[in-house]
């Protein structure tokens, strides 16, 4: 029981990024069964230099091209094993130089199922591994074709992820690999040039992969971890020079981070949340570099406990 | 539980990999070419420059019962009993015209070059080189006014050189290879008109020869495809060599003449100089007006400040100065202006979905094809289904772009004898849905092209004219949803555009071909 905080809250820290990372549904712990788990998150982010193709560069004609997002996330114990998760944002963009002007509105839903596949005791350490599904589509209709102050890609996504989670003691280390199908989206004209001129308005949108590897202390209230991740669009193409970006250019970004989730020690239901990362590596991408924070409420919904301090069974390690 | 959440993963698995993602593309799907009417007698309509329509003279081709040409005949026969699938998908591609797969080409390589240079270290522009293309900046820098220019060549280019093929294939009346041959397949509709030259070799030819002017950095492509549609035309039984040679040949002598003319319009020279920009902007304060800037960092010179000047098409430069010109827009201290500057405002404030739609249907930006390029598209689409013989294709695309180069011209010549600023100029607060063109506002480049082709559309196919009036309608508004154009701006383009293609209406009437 005393990792039960933990693992509702840490499990909700799901940041839809309009970076494109989404940095889903990505640590290795579960909810207790009909236990929720749900709070707002805010961030910001923001790139001065990014990647045209493989050339590093800014442009004042954009200056500080920044995100700022309005979160809701909750995670729903289904079984003690399984977790269904979700999270939608408010995002607004903005540049600090040029013309061009900011868009915002609400972006993709996201729907996670998280099970927790195997779980094995070895000596004094715990490994568990999983397999999650993800789904998100676009709920305003939004423009991807405005880039980079578009909200998002239009893209509905379907992920596939294999993670496994190792804890010895207080520390641990995650990592997982996720493969992302992405559909067609459909853009506000009926011909556009790649690499070769189209006449349709669907563009063929890249499938994706990420990989998300992170480590740190977990204990009781407490877990600070740095993270480390990397998306790889599977094709697109590179943006051309001093062209815009487009929605199926080949993005790729290499992330690292730190996280940290705190239980308030005068409420046990009430968790605070952050995280802070750069981007170190990337192509046809904002370099960029952002924090968010987040408060976390939990409510049990299970019909034969009345607690929702704690008092629940806790499988974990 | 264990077993039922196996299955969905598997079922995910499955969704994963059977959505299909491939695309089906308009232009893909276009029939082959089948006329409603050969226009036998095209060779009498009115050329664009040929003084007449056998200017450039072509030799007599051989009888179809001489050695040489049984031999091209067994050229066909040996290519059409060893077909490949990319043959075949050549000879499918290029049946929907030629008129048409060349316009759709010249679309693709203006979309490919139109994006303005980056700056250089100083803050200056470089200016891209017609004798070293291949070096950054690419050349060309294919803007709307350069694109508009290069549509209009070319397309009035084959025109003339199809009326010389018509004059010509009427002549000599040369059959078809399979009319010569019943054993000599034909891998398209079969068609009447006579086979010597070719239109589609004509049409290759005159093209060619104009684009080494206009993307002279493209050879490599144009090039392959050129040959690809000449082989097309001998393997789907429609063509011998000797026909191909002499279309060919022909295309490329009418094509010197627009060559010519191409050299001496003066667009070489539109980019201006500092002291000619200075200039234009010391006028302007000179009749007491807020002259317009660049916005963009570091300032970029105006897109083409003369080419204003451009030799036009449809109608003479005195005509355009006294008759097309539009009046001059309400001054930048007026009431009328700051009305106008606070609309636009508004629209900026509120882009609600379908303005952002409209916008964006109509932005036709960088990277893209242009205005001018949309509505060759547009018209491209529709002339499709009427079944226009290759003549007439080239006869109303030549009366299409005539009028949006005329059109390009008499706006530029608007926007720099007015050097009228933009609305986000006015009012920094107006940020922009849509990228910001570098060149003053009045009058709408968008609005003017619009109603130029609109306006010559109508009068092609009049059962539409109402829709493409509406077309026009949209486009013009969309730039002041994008907030980057007054409604002078937009209502006035759109009225200097329906003056242009008025001219290309006068010419319709006349050309002989109605």
């Amino acid at each position: 029981m005393k990792y039960l905080h933990i693992s509702l809250v840490t499990a909700c820290l799901v940041v839809t990024n309009l970076s494109t990372i989404a940095q889903t549904d990505i640590d290795g712990l579960v909810m207790e069964k009909n236990a929720f788990c749900v709070g707002p998150m805010a961030g910001i982010s923001s790139w001065k230099n990014y990647r045209e193709g493989t050339l590093k560069r800014d442009n004042a004609n954009l200056g500080t091209v920044s995100t700022t997002s309005f979160n809701l996330m909750g995670n729903y114990g289904l079984s003690k094993k399984i977790n269904l998760l979700f999270g939608v944002p408010y995002i607004k963009t903005k540049a600090s130089a040029g013309q061009l002007k900011g868009l915002s509105g609400l972006q993709d839903l996201s729907l996670w199922l998280k099970w927790k596949a195997l779980s094995r005791k070895i000596r004094r350490s715990r490994l568990n591994v999983f397999a999650i599904s993800g789904y998100s589509f676009p709920v305003s209709g939004y423009t991807a074709d405005f880039l980079p102050m578009s909200i998002g890609l239009e893209s509905k996504t379907l992920s596939l992820r294999a993670m496994a989670d190792y804890q010895s003691g207080a520390w641990f280390g995650t990592i997982s690999g996720t493969y992302v199908r992405r559909s067609n989206i459909r853009l506000d004209r009926y011909a556009y040039y790649t690499t070769e001129m189209h006449y349709t308005n669907e563009v063929k949108m890249p499938d994706a992969t990420s990989f998300n590897l992170r480590a740190g202390y977990r204990n009781k209230g407490l877990v600070a971890e740095a993270f480390a991740d990397t998306w790889i669009t599977l094709g697109g193409f590179d943006i051309t020079r001093n062209n815009m970006p487009f929605p199926s250019n080949r993005m790729n970004a290499t992330r690292v981070g730190v996280n940290f989730k705190y239980d308030l020690p005068f409420h046990p239901v009430l968790s605070v949340t952050g995280n802070a990362f750069t981007t170190v590596a990337g192509r046809n991408m904002g370099l960029s570099s952002g924090f968010n924070a987040g408060i976390f409420y939990v409510l049990d919904f299970s019909p034969k406990k009345k607690t929702i301090s704690g008092k629940t069974e806790n499988t974990w390690p | 539980m264990k077993k039922s959440l196996l299955q969905l993963l598997s079922a995910v698995l499955l969704l994963l990999s059977s959505c299909a993602k491939e695309l089906t593309e308009t232009n893909m799907e276009f029939p082959a070419l089948q006329p409603a009417s050969t226009d036998p007698n095209a060779g009498i309509w009115r050329p664009i420059l040929l003084t007449a329509p056998d200017e450039f003279a072509i030799t007599a081709p051989a009888s179809v019962s001489t050695p040489d040409y049984i031999a091209q005949l067994n050229e066909i026969k040996s290519f059409q009993a060893t077909i490949s699938r990319a043959e075949k998908n050549a000879v499918r591609y290029w049946s929907a015209g030629a008129v048409l797969r060349w316009n759709e080409i010249m679309r693709e390589l203006v979309a490919r070059h139109n994006l303005p240079p980056y700056q250089l270290a100083d803050g200056t522009y470089p200016i891209p080189s017609a004798t070293n293309p291949l070096a950054y900046p690419q050349f060309p820098f294919s803007n709307p006014p350069y694109a508009a220019r290069a549509y209009a060549y070319v397309c009035a280019a084959q025109y003339d050189a199809l009326v010389a093929a018509w004059h010509y294939k009427k002549i000599f009346n040369r059959p078809a290879p399979y009319t010569a041959d019943p054993t000599v397949k034909c891998l398209i509709p079969v068609s009447t008109l006579p086979s010597y030259p070719s239109e589609d070799a004509v049409v290759t030819g005159v093209t060619t020869e104009l684009l080494k002017l206009l993307f002279p950095g493209d050879q490599e492509y144009i090039q392959l495809k050129a040959e690809e549609h000449k082989r097309s035309r001998i393997i789907a039984g429609a063509n011998v060599r000797s026909d191909i040679e002499a279309g060919e040949a022909l295309g490329k002598a009418v094509a010197q003449k627009f060559v010519t003319r191409a050299r001496g319009d003066r667009a070489g020279t539109a980019a201006g100089t500092p002291a000619i920009w200075a200039q234009m902007e010391q006028d302007a304060v000179n009749r007491g007006e807020l002259p317009w800037i660049s916005q963009e960092a570091p300032k970029r010179p105006g897109m083409l400040p003369l080419f204003g000047r451009v030799k036009t098409f449809l109608f003479d430069s005195l005509t355009l100065v006294t008759v097309v010109r539009p009046a001059a827009p309400p001054s930048t201290g007026s009431q009328q202006f700051s009305d106008e500057t606070a609309e636009i405002l508004e629209y900026s404030r509120n882009p609600t979905r379908e303005r952002l739609r409209i916008a964006h249907f109509w932005a036709d930006g960088v990277g893209t094809y242009t205005p001018p390029g949309h509505w060759n598209e547009i018209a491209a689409n529709d002339f499709v289904k009427q079944n226009f013989s290759e003549v007439r294709w080239a006869r109303n695309l030549a009366l299409l772009n005539m009028s949006l180069m005329d059109a390009a011209i008499a706006c530029w010549d608007a926007k720099y004898t007015y050097f009228n600023p933009r609305p986000s100029q006015m009012d920094p607060r107006i940020k922009t849905v849509t990228g910001l063109p570098n060149f003053p506002s009045y009058i709408s480049g968008h609005s003017t092209f619009s109603g130029a082709a609109a306006t010559i559309l109508g009068h092609i196919l009049p059962a539409r004219a109402g829709a493409y009036a509406g077309m026009a309608r949209e486009a013009s508004v969309s730039r002041m949803y994008g907030a980057i154009h007054y409604r002078s701006d937009c209502e006035k383009g759109l009225e200097t555009g329906n003056k242009v293609g008025g001219y290309a209406i006068a010419r319709a009437r006349t050309d002989g071909a109605e």
